[in-house]
């Protein structure tokens, strides 16, 4: 790894194909992101990880590093406009914190306490969205979905069953099963699928598990979102 | 903190609320009366005093807006406020009480007073003293400009303690890990 590029004006080496965000984990630095997880391939999709390129925008997850650029991350105007991105989110979905099972341990969250997000800024779209009760052992919850894309990507590529897609288009796109009823239920999804745990919001839910670690006392309770990865 | 010549006005209020956040604030407990060595309490549930003088520094506002007295009561408080906080997850993005959203006022209204079981002969109240309950209810920035954000259900005491100090010293607020929560 004899080649390197620049990022925030430290050296990062990287490999032949590796991306940005690749590069950067490898060399323990924190660029935040949502829809990419490094068992699968980069969809690119949330932004979170957008960096600045010789003066232009990218998503760090999907640009491939090539040598001597110089990228931009932490600064001021990348982190304001992935708060304002987070503020997206956060007002297109249903996201009650305190009443959310996942609190503590979820990404979306902690990238929000990471990058000091004070308030959701935009008016709340409210959105009406049923949860799916149906089976025995998980419960999905909508109401939280960020359309990453990653049950979707882990139930395909590494569960094998295709449980999940993302249905419909622009403002009206959401998250469906694949199951003529619609339900949970009705699939062969198993509380053990990659897909139940890539979830990096609080939509896949362990049915009687949901306080057995409490609140205050979560993964990112202890450490913010990135300290593991500036470890390395 | 040396105390300043004049004491800043501090207004508070509870919205669509629990009052938690207010009891979260007097967790700060004895910090109560180094705080009082520079602020004085306004219109409050901790004065009783029922309306804003006309030149409060600082306006503390809980919970959401779920009916018109809440848009009334959180509209007299910016004009009589130089510095808003919303504090809460209330307040912030309507919190417990924004559950109704996805469900019609009415269907609300016809569970609670009309078809739950052991009701007989119900009506739905309408006393004109009764505030009217909004369609749906509201964080408080959808309604008016707010100038700093302390979430949490509710946030520590250490966490109010933390914007109230950075406030007085004239410094941006910053909560960062430990303070900064949403739950």
């Amino acid at each position: 790894m004899s080649q390197t590029f620049t990022l925030d004006g430290q050296s990062i080496p990287f490999a032949d194909g590796q991306t940005i965000l690749q590069a950067a984990t490898a060399a323990g630095v924190f660029i935040p992101h949502l829809c990419y997880h490094p068992e699968f391939k980069p969809h690119g999709s949330c932004k979170l990880c957008t960096v600045k390129i010789n003066g232009r925008q990218t998503a760090s997850c999907t640009m491939r590093a090539i040598p001597g650029m110089s990228v931009e991350s932490d600064t001021e105007e990348i982190n304001a406009e992935r708060r304002a991105l987070l503020q997206m989110l956060f007002v297109e979905g249903n996201h009650f914190c305190p009443a959310c099972e996942q609190s503590g341990n979820c990404q979306l969250q902690a990238t929000a306490y990471r990058l000091g997000m004070m308030s959701p800024h935009f008016d709340h779209f409210f959105p009406s969205r049923a949860v799916d009760a149906s089976h025995p052992d998980t419960l999905l919850d909508f109401n939280r979905c960020i359309l990453c894309s990653l049950c979707v990507r882990a139930s395909r590529d590494v569960d094998g069953k295709n449980v999940f897609a993302l249905s419909g288009r622009g403002i009206r796109t959401r998250l469906i099963v694949n199951a003529k009823s619609g339900r949970l239920a009705d699939t062969d999804f198993s509380p053990t699928d990659k897909a139940a745990e890539v979830c990096p919001v609080g939509v896949f839910l362990k049915k009687r598990r949901g306080f057995v670690v409490p609140i205050g006392e979560r993964r990112y309770d202890k450490a913010p979102i990135g300290a593991a990865a500036e470890e390395v | 903190m040396n105390a300043p010549a004049k004491k800043l006005k501090v207004a508070t209020t509870s919205l669509a609320g629990c009052f938690g956040c207010h009891m979260s604030f007097l967790d700060i407990d004895e910090r109560l009366f180094t705080l009082l060595d520079h602020i004085e309490f306004d219109r409050s549930p901790l004065t009783d005093i029922k309306t804003c003088s006309p030149d409060c520094d600082i306006g503390i506002i809980e919970g959401g807006l779920c009916n018109a007295e809440n848009v009334h009561v959180l509209r007299e408080f910016r004009k009589n406020c130089k510095t808003l906080i919303a504090i809460g997850a209330c307040a912030i993005n309507g919190g417990l009480p924004a559950q109704r959203n996805h469900l019609p006022l009415t269907v609300i209204l016809e569970e609670v007073y009309h078809t739950s079981p052991g009701l007989a002969n119900g009506m739905v109240p309408n006393d004109p003293e009764l505030p009217l309950p909004l369609n749906q209810v509201h964080p408080i920035h959808e309604v008016v400009k707010v100038d700093y954000f302390i979430p949490g259900c509710p946030p520590s005491g250490d966490a109010i303690w933390k914007v109230l100090t950075d406030l007085l010293a004239g410094r941006e607020p910053q909560l960062g890990h430990g303070l900064m929560h949403y739950d």
